[in-house]
């Protein structure tokens, strides 16, 4: 048995229903914790030798529900193993506690998310947006945002973009 | 916009910075996002205790391009041109990436001359990588000359690029299930006349850094990292193998074939910028060890899986194969699904661990591609790295962390 099935097992042992789900894809395992765990099993991991948090990020299924999973990945630097774990979020009013008192690099991770999913992470230490400006509204890769584009003024409708782009002439 | 709207508030800069900055006791310093030796557009906000660097916070996004976004709107094989574009100097690896996470997804085979093109390629950008990195490294610390060299290296290399893909620097050379079309002629000999040349060139940087005493009093202890810091802060690649750990993907978790080549993971044991140095040097050094014995076993064969549900035909089946024409028609209007799942795979880039995680829903488009990009991961360690530095010192960590703006922002 592999290191990560070894800490998936032992992951269920402890946490019994509050793993909700697992999986294997490809070789990759994935357990799917209840929000209110994530914490702990994440401590479990990290004591178990996984000490790298490798990615975290979130999928949006809109329009299935529960819309949102937030993906961690732990990398284990002595058995050379990767192991996942998710959490499945409902669309309104995600939230889940964040993990950046475990793993101090989740706090980027975690504003990315944020930003870009609109996802509240509680108990950060420090979340704002990250890459798109402090004032933007809306988080771009919701699947219900749209991709949109910047329409070119030629002189057929000069006039008329002129009018929706105020801010071009301040 | 408003001038009411962009002034920061004294509330926002709370978190931020100390309550002595508030009181306007210590400084506070704007660095970038337009200043020369942020490789980029990184803007710093520095809070100074005369010239001592107390706390540095990273404000980045700006040049993030949605690159994510946009490639949710691709088919599959499309949406690779945009990986070209987020870590600029490494864009094979980058193609590689996405490729093999592709590949993963939909279980499609590589044949064996792909692979070892693949590898070959990877570290020849890897090796054009570490040029631009020594050279704007060393212009960072006044080394002009450097630069002008190592610039000269990379041109070679980007002639090479360009004989195989036509493009210096946005390539999309490797595709799902191989490459875009064989090895032209004469790129044997081209890669040949470069391992003949570098090694020489490379002692010719190593006589003008190594030893001379203003580089190492710049570098010496500056921006130290720990093993065990430099894993709580998510800092792989270089910058960690320079810690002490030996930690690459190409021999811990070998793809692509990696684990049939020879070569040696260097590392030191000081942490620092010096150090950071010195193992990026040596990887060069590697680097070119493996494109030798990919030129020396570089087997002959087709380039492109033969999968017909995911690789088009060619062009010389059309004329007579109905089922190709079909296969052509749906590849190149719909493109190819992959199935509902998502994978993780992760690669070691010239920067550390470059991760693409990629969720298919069943359609012929990504429904979620996430890009775990070492520079962006690496970054995140500067506060810790430089506190307690000077300003000039910071100057000598940045570039020793070798962040591309491109890949931080995506």
């Amino acid at each position: 048995m592999s290191e990560s099935e070894a800490a998936l097992a032992a992951l269920r042992e402890e946490f019994d229903e509050r793993i909700v789900d697992s999986l294997e894809f490809r070789g990759q395992l994935t357990a799917f914790v209840q929000p209110e765990s994530i914490v702990e099993a994440c401590k479990f991991l990290k004591d178990r030798g996984f000490k790298l948090l490798i990615a975290l990020t979130a999928a949006d299924y809109w329009p299935d529900e529960p819309r949102f999973e937030i993906v961690y990945k732990f990398y284990s630097i002595q058995h050379d193993e990767l192991i996942g774990l998710s959490v499945r979020l409902n669309g309104e009013e995600p939230e889940v506690p964040s993990i950046d008192a475990v793993y101090p690099n989740a706090n980027w991770h975690e504003r990315e998310v944020f930003d870009m999913f609109g996802i509240d992470f509680s108990g950060s230490s420090d979340l704002r947006r990250i890459l798109m400006p402090y004032d933007w509204e809306g988080h771009p890769l919701r699947r219900d945002y749209p991709l949109g584009y910047e329409e070119v003024q030629f002189t057929f409708n000069y006039d008329e973009i002129d009018k929706r782009k105020k801010y071009a002439k301040d | 916009m408003l001038e009411a709207e962009m002034e920061v508030t004294v509330d926002e800069l709370k978190g931020l910075v100390s309550q002595r900055a508030i009181d306007g006791e210590t400084m506070l310093l704007n660095m970038g996002p337009q200043h020369p030796s942020t490789h980029g557009v990184l803007r710093l906000l520095l809070e100074l205790d005369g010239e001592t660097i107390i706390n540095c916070v990273p404000d980045i996004g700006f040049l993030h391009t949605g690159i994510e976004k946009n490639m949710e709107a691709k088919t599959y094989e499309k949406a690779l041109v945009m990986t070209d574009r987020m870590d600029y100097l490494n864009p094979l690896g980058n193609n590689l990436c996405y490729c093999l996470a592709i590949e993963k997804l939909v279980e499609l085979d590589v044949p064996p001359r792909a692979q070892i093109v693949r590898v070959l390629l990877t570290e020849l950008t890897r090796i054009s990588s570490h040029l631009v990195w020594l050279g704007t490294h060393a212009l960072d610390l006044a080394a002009m000359s450097v630069f002008l060299y190592t610039w000269r290296e990379r041109e070679i290399l980007l002639d090479i690029f360009e004989m195989c893909s036509g493009q210096r620097m946005m390539t999309s050379y490797f595709r799902p299930g191989g490459l875009w079309r064989d090895l032209p002629e004469g790129f044997e000999e081209a890669v040949q006349q470069f391992i003949d040349l570098f090694p020489d060139r490379l002692e010719e940087y190593e006589n003008l850094l190594t030893e001379n005493p203003l580089y190492i009093e710049r570098t010496k202890g500056i921006g130290v990292i720990s093993i065990d810091e430099a894993l709580r802060l998510g800092v792989t690649g270089p910058n960690l193998r320079a810690a002490g750990l030996p930690f690459d993907l190409r021999k811990t978790q070998p793809y692509s074939g990696y684990e049939q080549f020879d070569f040696e993971v260097p590392t030191a044991t000081g942490g620092d910028t010096y150090d950071r140095y010195i193992v990026r040097v040596e990887e060069m050094r590697q680097s070119l060890r493996i494109v030798q014995q990919a030129l020396v076993r570089l087997p002959d064969g087709p380039v492109r899986s033969n999968n017909r549900k995911f690789v088009p035909p060619p062009r010389s089946e059309l004329g007579h194969s109905m089922e190709a024409v079909i296969h052509h028609f749906k590849l190149w209007t719909e493109g190819f699904s992959a199935p509902k799942g998502s994978v993780y795979f992760p690669v070691e880039s010239p920067r550390g661990v470059l991760g693409c995680y990629l969720v298919g829903d069943g359609g012929p488009m990504p429904m979620r591609v996430h890009f775990r990009t070492p520079s962006f991961a690496n970054l995140q360690a500067l506060p810790t790295m430089s506190k307690g530095h000077l300003v000039a010192d910071l100057v000598a960590i940045i570039s020793s962390l070798d962040p591309i703006l491109g890949d931080v922002d995506r």
